[in-house]
């Protein structure tokens, strides 16, 4: 079940949205894959272009306001500019999303145990009887006590939790090789969040799809993550497996987002270190470096060099900066790596 | 039910003192079987009372003068409720709230107006909790303007003074809210908090709203103030890392109760009540992996490792509804070591063999207080 060629190759992607202030580039070219059962961790801020890439796979939005280029290969099938029909075929059967808020993306009209069967009856034409059998085994297996009854509630009717767990259930209707959660467990609370992603690994196990996890959060990467993509402005910033980039982090953005981090067992005493200044205007970039402007490493480079010149993220594991692999580990191991411990 | 690994045998360890080792400040604020319900209308026309959603109901907490209480639990649990009481923009349905020796748990406006000044809050959402309509000036000037305070200099030289202490531009005094980002925004919040210059500021989930990266420089800014200006916080949040990099002292909420309080050391490392111990379990933590980083390159194709070097624990289901708590302890429900006694006899919050100075728990099964973190 496991092979590990890409399954979902991605490649230059470019989602810009025109509005009246101009052109925003929420993703900026970027590139990635994914192999059937390994789990992609894509860690950024708000605006960061996650979401906006991974809406770009399903072919989500609008194409009269965002104008999508770049390659997207799933399963040998190209999709950037696949007729509607194609995408719709793919979308809830190959290819899920699990989103971030389970109330509104669920409908406060239907049962949900018809809300489950939906996708499966529209894509393996099962009969009605046959698609409510399907929702009740889903919902079994999500783990909601008396699945039998629970089918014919509707969604106010359960907990956040437990709504997670239904959206989760629709998702996997149809046994997708692909899911892609958007920070699936971030309206949860912990004790929850760490029942939705024991789950969501384990489905994994047993299905082996692809998952993308979208998250903003370090310690859900480092619970559920294979590889893992850092964005910035729009663009992928760091590489890697999920080992190398929280062991040994090689972009200066990544190092700040694990000195801004709180951590349960870091010495109180030592205060956080922020990342200086906002996050960059997708509206007008910088010329060069995105982070350029908060980078403290921006001196060691010199010459100018990273406000003029975009540096390009290597293939396989590496870190979009001009700083060298030498400088990385060694800014890393005396300056950064003393102040998480 | 839920997989934990039974507690290991140990002592609960020497008496800890974290600082405080002199005299503890004096209480700046009590609150004794604190409650508050939110009647549930029914029936037609809705006058009925149906039922009641017990949203505190019967805490007891004391925050001292300069330090950072910190109060943490899940969504639904009270904390907020219990913020809004202090702060007395409710009033409670029973139980008393005492802020320096004066009883205000039902005082009126009138009374309340000299105490409003000294006590500040700031809000999670740094888009909701700030006028549109008005400059930074007007926001962070308005809590002079109403109290009718003049200091040395002028209210305008008053409002630079704060905006630099909090990190924001002084001159862009004139600015309106939508010109700042979410992070500038909560300093605007911190700002008017700290026009009046308040003995206690009740911060409720303050960087919860915003990214990482201006997360840490909000946190780091409200240790500042706290420290520099000896303000006593009581810290609301749901984040357990960001309330242990804050606070002193912490109280765990479960369902409108205090199920556990105590110095920093004592909830974080040696947590005696199963929730507490079970929330601290589900905390990912992204430095999993940081231990390993003498060699990281070396295991970079190893097989999927999703363990902890802390035990996990899983909770099962969800929290119950306030307005039908279940009986004796409520969080019996979810509980792997409930028995029999725990739902008939509600276990009292108090210093339970083991425990350090401060430290109480209410539970009738405790933890063995092993070492969880360190």
């Amino acid at each position: 079940m496991t092979t590990n060629s890409p399954f979902l190759t991605v490649d230059d992607l470019r989602v810009h949205f025109s509005t009246e202030d101009g052109t925003v580039k929420a993703v900026d070219g970027l590139s990635f894959e994914v192999a059937r059962g390994r789990t992609l961790g894509i860690v950024g801020e708000s605006g960061s272009g996650k979401s906006v890439a991974t809406q770009a796979i399903l072919g989500l939005h609008s194409r009269e306001t965002a104008a999508v280029s770049g390659r997207i290969t799933l399963d040998g099938a190209e999709l950037t500019g696949a007729p509607e029909r194609v995408l719709e075929r793919l979308r809830g059967n190959t290819a899920a999303m699990v989103f971030q808020d389970p109330l509104t993306a669920l409908s406060p009209y239907y049962t949900v145990g018809r809300q489950i069967a939906e996708p499966y009856r529209k894509h393996r034409g099962a009969s009605r009887r046959a698609a409510r059998e399907r929702a009740i085994e889903m919902l079994a297996k999500v783990g909601i006590p008396n699945p039998a009854r629970r089918v014919d509630d509707y969604p106010h009717q359960f907990s956040g939790g437990m709504r997670q767990r239904v959206m989760i259930a629709m998702a996997l209707v149809c046994d997708p090789d692909l899911l892609i959660a958007d920070e699936p467990t971030t309206a949860l609370d912990v004790t929850v969040q760490a029942q939705i992603l024991d789950l969501l690994m384990e489905l994994q196990e047993e299905f082996g799809s692809a998952i993308i996890m979208i998250t903003h959060d370090l310690g859900v990467i480092a619970g559920v993550a294979d590889d893992v993509l850092v964005m910035y402005g729009g663009r992928a910033v760091e590489r890697g497996t999920v080992r190398e980039v929280l062991a040994a982090p090689r972009h200066p953005y990544t190092w700040g987002l694990l000195t801004s981090m709180p951590r349960l067992t870091a010495d109180v005493d030592k205060e956080l270190v922020p990342i200086a200044g906002s996050p960059p205007s997708l509206l007008t970039p910088p010329p060069g470096c995105p982070f350029a402007p908060r980078c403290a490493f921006v001196d060691e480079v010199g010459d100018g060099r990273c406000a003029a010149e975009r540096p390009a993220l290597p293939e396989g594991r590496g870190a979009a900066c001009h700083l060298t692999e030498e400088q990385q580990r060694t800014f890393y191991g005396e300056r950064i790596r003393p102040r998480l411990a | 039910m839920t997989t934990a690994s039974t507690a290991h045998e140990g002592p609960a360890g020497p008496e800890e003192g974290t600082g405080a080792a002199g005299e503890t400040p004096p209480a700046l604020m009590t609150a004794e079987g604190l409650t508050k319900y939110f009647p549930i209308k029914g029936g037609f026309p809705f006058k009925r009372t149906v039922g009641a959603v017990k949203a505190v109901d019967g805490l007891d907490l004391v925050v001292r003068e300069g330090e950072s209480f910190g109060l943490v639990g899940e969504s639904g649990c009270g904390k907020s409720t219990t913020g809004r009481l202090l702060a007395r923009l409710l009033e409670p349905t029973a139980g008393t709230i005492t802020y320096r020796d004066q009883d205000i748990s039902h005082a009126g406006r009138k009374e309340l107006a000299p105490i409003r000044s000294e006590i500040q809050m700031i809000f999670q959402d740094p888009y909701s909790s700030l006028n549109p309509r008005q400059t930074v000036g007007s926001i962070v000037g308005a809590p002079l303007e109403i109290n009718r305070v003049n200091p040395p200099g002028g209210r305008e030289a008053r409002v630079r003074e704060l905006m630099d202490t909090v990190g924001l531009n002084p001159e862009h005094y004139n600015r309106f809210p939508h010109e700042f980002s979410g992070g500038q925004r909560q300093r605007i919040g911190v700002a008017r908090a700290l026009a009046l210059e308040p003995r206690l500021i009740i911060a409720d989930e303050p960087v919860s709203a915003l990214d990482v990266s201006i997360q840490a420089q909000v946190i780091n800014l409200l240790r500042r103030v706290q420290r520099e200006h000896g303000i006593a916080f009581l810290f609301i949040a749901h984040d357990l890392a960001v309330v242990r990099h804050f606070s002193q002292r912490i109280a765990v909420m479960y369902l409108g109760k205090i199920v556990e309080v105590g110095d920093r050391r004592a909830i974080y490392e040696r947590p005696r009540h199963p929730y507490t111990h079970a929330l601290l379990s589900a905390v990912p933590e992204a430095e999993l992996e940081l231990a390993e980083a003498e060699d990281p390159e070396a295991g970079a194709d190893a097989p999927k490792e999703r363990t902890a070097r802390r035990e996990r624990i899983r909770l099962e289901g969800d929290v119950p509804s306030p307005s039908d708590p279940p009986s004796g302890c409520r969080f019996r429900t979810r509980c792997w070591k409930a028995q029999d006694r725990c739902a008939t006899e509600e276990p009292p919050l108090v210093r339970i063999e083991g425990n350090a100075e401060g430290h109480m728990t209410a539970c009738h099964f405790p933890e063995a207080g092993t070492v969880l973190l360190e």
